[in-house]
């Protein structure tokens, strides 16, 4: 029952926030016509810019433009990009395979590095853990695109190791780029973002499995001439796993949030860039659609952070 | 070294830095604003420390009125979002319906990613600086407001309060002066953490091109013109004004969590 209830609360949120974005978008003072035409604006008659927004049907009452927008949503077709001048759903389909790889590729890097990182922090202590914590709150306060920069200006420019821009050699069409040649370009960014990923995870970890050592069945272990190592693997792992991927899961929004960032500072061409031009160029489709999709998979994350604990953790199940 | 002792020092460090960085763009009048074109590009030396840019303007003093308008927005709008994050938590605690809504406006407001939420309110209310504070206000205090409600929750829950409601006073004087002066300190170091955030924030945004324009000397505006001279290899234009405000965001780090084990020792142990 809980779970139907949970459900259903989601989707009104889900409904409420995608009204909110959509009256957002309109109290907006960005002119929609104006911003997609940028400096041609001197070329086009006012009659011609109300054509555009006649054939756009935002001429009409925000309301009435509401439901329309929902009706096709509901139907399966978030609109056209003006930016692009394709359907929002090509759109987004041609950019979520890179976000993905990236993003996705960076978050799960994330997890698995940034949890060894916590282990190694307790587990060799002294001056290790001590790096490893400064490390984790110096990067807690980097700007993520000031990293990606550097990175950037190191590899790419000075040392050429990388690629400066894009997901391929630039003027080559996407379905001609080789793997190698998509993971060459790839590096650098998937760097950026797991660098700065690895942080909050390891701090989680490091917390949970320090408290874990100060236990009584950790002393128990000791006292029965455990090594460090030993305990570590046996106690420690799986008590700090839980927290571990419960932080995880809600890290999603960051590490979006962070694609953004670095797609702009990498040129690459993924649903954060998007994201930037659509905002520029007043393309309210689809920014709307973006926006509703990484709000349905954080908010996805959310709740299987709220319920992973509860479901994985034995002594929970009793409930 | 205490740990008292050493949180006071570190605060009072922090302090100093954060003023000095306050007060210094004023010494230094338009120098690192007007443009010098026969000075463009130079690398850093002993009359430029940081260098200087395309424009022949110095990186550094450019940098400190950055850091100084960064302060300004960050002031503001984390003062704001404090702000709301207290009008919420208040709210939720009028009662069991008012304390679902609140639960639910907070979880909507979390429910996206949080870039991608200042970017819609920068949208919203048409870019520039006044857009950046609302959008940086409007999109920080949830987790704050999470923090107020549990607090509140457990104050109203104290003797003097029962005592209050049982000797007739109304709502509005318990609240004001029983439960308030309780939150403050918790709604101090509220603001000193997320003080922090909202500079981060607002330099992305502005480098992402929502936030301040580009005529003033902000330090995203100088990264994302930085960024379009990447290629040339003129490090400096990237390397300080980050490094500046990785400082500036450091100290305010500093200073909140010294004030929150001062405040409460027991809750940061770790």
């Amino acid at each position: 029952m809980a779970g139907i209830f949970l459900i259903l609360r989601q989707i009104l949120l889900l409904s409420l926030v995608s009204a909110a974005v959509f009256a957002l978008m309109k109290v907006s003072p960005v002119d929609p016509v104006d911003a997609y035409l940028g400096p041609a604006i001197a070329h086009v008659s006012p009659e011609q810019k109300a054509q555009i927004a006649a054939s756009w049907g935002i001429d009409r009452p925000a309301h009435e433009q509401f439901l329309a927008w929902a009706g096709h949503l509901l139907s399966g077709d978030p609109g056209h990009s003006t930016t692009y001048n394709a359907p929002v759903l090509q759109v987004l389909g041609d950019r979520i395979g890179p976000s993905l790889a990236l993003a996705g590729g960076a978050w799960a890097l994330s997890g698995l590095l940034g949890f060894a990182l916590g282990l190694l922090a307790v587990a060799a202590g002294g001056w290790t853990d001590r790096v490893i914590r400064l490390y984790c709150y110096v990067l807690a306060a980097t700007p993520t695109f000031w990293l990606a920069m550097l990175l950037l200006m190191v590899f790419s420019v000075r040392l050429g190791w990388t690629p400066i821009c894009c997901a391929g050699p630039v003027g080559l069409p996407p379905e001609e780029v080789s793997f190698a040649q998509k993971l060459h370009h790839l590096a650098l960014p998937l760097t950026a973002l797991t660098l700065f990923g690895v942080a909050q995870i390891a701090l989680h970890t490091r917390v949970k499995l320090a408290e874990v050592m100060q236990s009584d069945y950790v002393l128990m272990a000791r006292a029965q001439g455990a090594g460090q190592w030993d305990i570590i693997w046996h106690h420690g792992m799986r008590n700090a796993a839980l927290p571990a991927v419960t932080a995880l899961m809600a890290s999603v929004g960051e590490m979006i949030g962070g694609s953004i960032l670095a797609e702009q500072v990498f040129a690459w061409p993924g649903l954060g860039r998007a994201t930037v031009d659509a905002g520029m160029k007043g393309d309210v489709p689809l920014l709307l659609a973006i926006a509703l999709l990484t709000t349905l998979v954080v908010s996805g994350g959310n709740l299987m952070a709220d319920r992973l604990y509860t479901r994985l953790d034995p002594r929970m199940s009793g409930r | 070294m205490s740990g008292r002792l050493s949180a006071v020092l570190a605060a009072a460090l922090a302090l100093v830095l954060i003023l000095a960085i306050a007060v210094f763009p004023l010494l230094l009048g338009d120098l690192g604003l007007r443009a010098e074109f026969s000075a463009r590009n130079l690398a850093p030396g002993a009359s430029h420390l940081f260098g200087t840019d395309q424009m022949g303007r110095d990186i550094l003093a450019r940098s400190l009125h950055g850091l100084a308008l960064s302060l300004w927005v960050g002031l503001i709008a984390a003062g704001l979002s404090v702000l709301i994050s207290a009008l919420i938590a208040m709210a939720s605690g009028l009662g069991r319906r008012a304390d679902q809504v609140a639960g639910f406006v907070t979880d909507g407001f979390l429910a996206m990613p949080h870039l991608m939420l200042l970017i819609l309110l920068a949208f919203a209310f048409g870019g520039g600086t006044t857009a950046v504070i609302l959008a940086v206000a409007v999109s920080h205090w949830p987790r704050l407001a999470r923090i107020l409600r549990a607090e509140l929750l457990q104050i109203r829950a104290a003797p003097y309060v029962e005592t209050a409601r049982a000797l007739g006073r109304s709502r509005l004087h318990i609240t004001w002066h029983h439960i308030l002066p309780h939150l403050l300190p918790q709604m101090l170091v509220g603001f000193l953490l997320m003080f922090p955030h909202a500079i981060l924030h607002e330099a992305a945004l502005t480098f992402l091109g929502f936030g301040l324009e580009p005529s003033r000397p902000a330090i995203g505006v100088m990264l994302s013109e930085a960024m379009r001279h990447i290629s040339a290899g003129r490090w400096w234009l990237a390397v300080f004004p980050g490094v500046m405000l990785l400082a500036l965001v450091l100290s305010f780090e500093m200073l909140g969590t010294a004030l929150r084990r001062l405040i409460s020792p027991r809750e940061a142990q770790c």
